[in-house]
């Protein structure tokens, strides 16, 4: 079963890992509606 | 987990249904992975945001996790994401997320 | 005209009492969770100013430890025994809070500030000794007053105490009644700022051997703002602390661009000289109050020490080209472009290669690379991995994704071309430039060549955009006026001797 088609799904990507925005192509083209997209910053 | 995120994702959580929500992570690490998918699970450890004694069970997994990668499109994630594959460690953060979903998350498949 | 580096200074302000009263950790704590743990057991896990100061990366931040002397000792060096234990280093200082409190009265040209008067006698010639603080900072000092008229101001009138070995001590009171960009928080923010960057700048401009009246202008790149409430960001930290500081022929003016602001400020305070437009620049900040004990939850509950007691500052140099100090290379300069993209890729590119590529240079013929310089000890335990050594990483990634680089190479790669971290988590601080004073001198040595130095910033926290930004300049040795000027005044008297014998021969066959 899908994890993420037709999901709505919150990213809380990391500057200094991999970032909201990147993270928002890839769950795109997994069918998944993303609702918010937030990158944090430890520093 | 930044405040004002713990605040969102609780928000959607309620306007969506738990159900209906998934979380997906960029931490750099195996142990903030582990803290952010905590947050969003069983509670905020750190007693310092919204998120507080509020177990939401989210689905959550972080962007590098072969059960969501094999969702992407390939080239989309080679781009956005692949070369981080060689930085992080990405088994140390696999397993820790994976503790963290079978002992909180309530509604994976 | 090329820009060089003349010298620079670095200063860390031990602040202990302003990591409970004034660290937003600890601020947001008191307002979310007023009887927590956390606030209890913190006061036990703060250093003493000689335990701040015998500390491996702070004696690196001024200078009497190299990058790679602190790289030889196993981390985490909080738990190391350190025998350096001298507050004074080459590149500058680490100054006790007593002192700093002291400077910040004598910073504030508002009477603001209130001291204790006790306080004030106790700790005068502490700061009168110290090695930059000359007699016109001191005569701002004042006597100070009545502990009743501190208490006063903190209790009734929303003044911002100051404390000292958990003692009230002083205030900063607001500087307006209604208006929140003049609130007594924000002048303590601000006005700490500015007195840290005094004495970093006093110790770059010793450093670079200059006099006060050398300097033109002075950029200003922390992340602080002041204005009031018709214009927040209305500025002028570097004007301000150039007028304390004495740089009598100074203007100046602030950059703002998260902790990529001393990299754009370097490229643009670089830039002014190249263009002739101002003979001596300097590049400044202070410290930020709202970072200390940012990871506090996570060191306490560890059993560390708090180790984000510190503010930081620097300050670097920049002048005309003088055939000897390293040149700011402004032909390999890398930015990130609103159409770059957020992958770690794509910001490699642009950050690092596109400005290699451009010069027909590979990642291996820079010979260090500089990003965020944070000290590992502070982020490991939070969770927060070690974004110094993280960088290089993703780096040697990025050129192995582009083929320029064998996979197996990559631990190598990191170790040769990167450095450890050392620098306080203080945002804009860490950001590339602690390098700046060691780099310099490892190309005056002929140790190194070159330099990429690369500011990365997070304009996300700002709420205007999600763009990530940064840029990078590279700092290289400088091929040497005069040399230059011996090789073509060789070549001069050859040709006149060639063109002198011609002339003769043609002037004996005309005979």
């Amino acid at each position: 079963m899908s994890i993420l088609n037709g999901k709505k799904v919150i990213i809380i990507g990391d500057r200094d890992g991999v970032p909201g925005p990147a993270i928002e192509e890839c769950a795109k083209t997994a069918g998944a509606e993303v609702v918010f997209s937030s990158t944090e910053c430890f520093v | 987990m930044d405040l004002e995120n713990q605040r969102r994702v609780k928000e959607f959580a309620e306007q969506y249904g738990p159900e209906n929500v998934v979380v997906l992570l960029g931490a750099a690490e195996g142990e903030a992975s582990g803290l952010a998918a905590e947050t969003v699970t069983a509670g905020d450890p750190t007693y310092a945001g919204p998120l507080t004694g509020v177990s939401l069970g989210l689905t959550v997994y972080h962007v590098c996790e072969e059960e969501v990668k094999a969702e992407f499109d390939p080239a989309v994630y080679d781009e956005q994401v692949g070369m981080m594959e060689m930085v992080l460690d990405v088994d140390d953060i696999a397993s820790e997320m994976q503790s963290i979903r079978d002992e909180y998350c309530k509604y994976l498949g | 005209m090329n820009a060089v580096i003349k010298g620079a200074g670095y200063a860390l302000v031990h602040t202990p009492d302003m990591v409970i009263h004034n660290g937003t950790t600890q601020t947001t704590e008191r307002i979310v969770n007023p009887e927590s743990e956390y606030l209890k057991a913190l006061p036990d896990h703060l250093r003493t100013f000689e335990q701040a100061v015998a500390y491996y990366p702070n004696q690196t931040y001024i200078g009497n430890l190299t990058p790679d002397e602190l790289g030889a000792i196993p981390a985490p060096w909080n738990e190391q025994e350190c025998p350096l234990t001298s507050r004074y280093g080459k590149f500058g200082q680490i100054m006790p809070q007593e002192e700093f409190l002291l400077l910040m009265q004598a910073c504030d040209v508002f009477d603001l500030v209130i001291l204790d008067a006790a306080f004030v006698a106790e700790h005068k010639a502490a700061l009168a000794a110290n090695e930059i603080i000359d007699d016109s900072i001191m005569a701002r000092i004042k006597d100070g007053v009545a502990p009743a008229e501190i208490e006063k101001a903190v209790n009734e009138e929303h003044a911002e105490g100051l404390y000292h070995n958990n003692k009230l001590v002083g205030a900063v009171k607001r500087a307006h009644d209604i208006d929140t960009n003049l609130s007594a928080h924000v002048m303590h923010e601000n006005l700490a700022s500015k007195a840290s960057n005094v004495v970093a700048i006093l110790h770059a401009i010793k450093n670079a051997g200059i006099a006060k009246e050398d300097v033109e202008y002075v950029i200003d790149c922390a992340e602080e703002a002041c204005g009031d409430m018709n214009q927040r960001g209305g500025g002028n930290f570097a004007k301000s602390v150039a007028e304390i500081a004495g740089l009598v022929n100074a203007s100046g003016s602030d950059i703002r661009g998260f902790c990529a602001a001393p990299a754009h400020t370097m490229i643009s305070a670089a830039s002014l000289v190249a263009a002739g437009s101002y003979k001596t620049v300097i590049v400044t900040s202070g410290g930020c109050t709202a970072k200390l004990g940012m990871n506090g939850k996570d060191h306490v509950k560890k059993g560390l020490p708090i180790l984000e007691d510190v503010l930081g500052g620097f300050a670097v140099v920049l002048g005309q080209d003088d055939g000897v100090n390293p040149i700011v290379n402004l032909n390999i300069l890398g930015r990130h472009k609103v159409g770059s993209g957020s992958g770690p890729q794509q910001v490699t590119e642009a950050l690092v290669f596109d400005a290699l590529d451009r010069n027909g240079m590979k990642v291996t013929d820079i010979d260090k690379f500089a990003g965020e310089l944070h000290n590992s000890d502070v982020l490991k335990p939070a969770g927060g991995g070690d974004p110094a050594e993280g960088f290089f990483k993703v780096v040697a990634a990025a050129a192995i994704k582009r083929g320029d680089m064998e996979k197996a190479a990559m631990k190598t790669f990191v170790k040769e071309h990167g450095m450890v971290g050392w620098a306080p988590t203080q945002g804009h601080i860490p950001s590339g430039v602690p390098c700046l004073g060691f780099v310099r001198e490892d190309i005056l040595s002929g140790k190194i060549k070159n330099a990429m130095v690369v500011g990365k910033g997070s304009l996300f926290l700002g709420r205007m955009t999600n763009l990530f930004d940064g840029v990078s300049f590279v700092v290289e040795a400088n091929p040497g006026k005069k040399e230059e000027e011996k090789g073509v005044s060789e070549e001069e008297v050859k040709s006149l001797i060639a063109k002198a014998l011609k002339d003769f021969a043609a002037g004996l066959l005309a005979e």
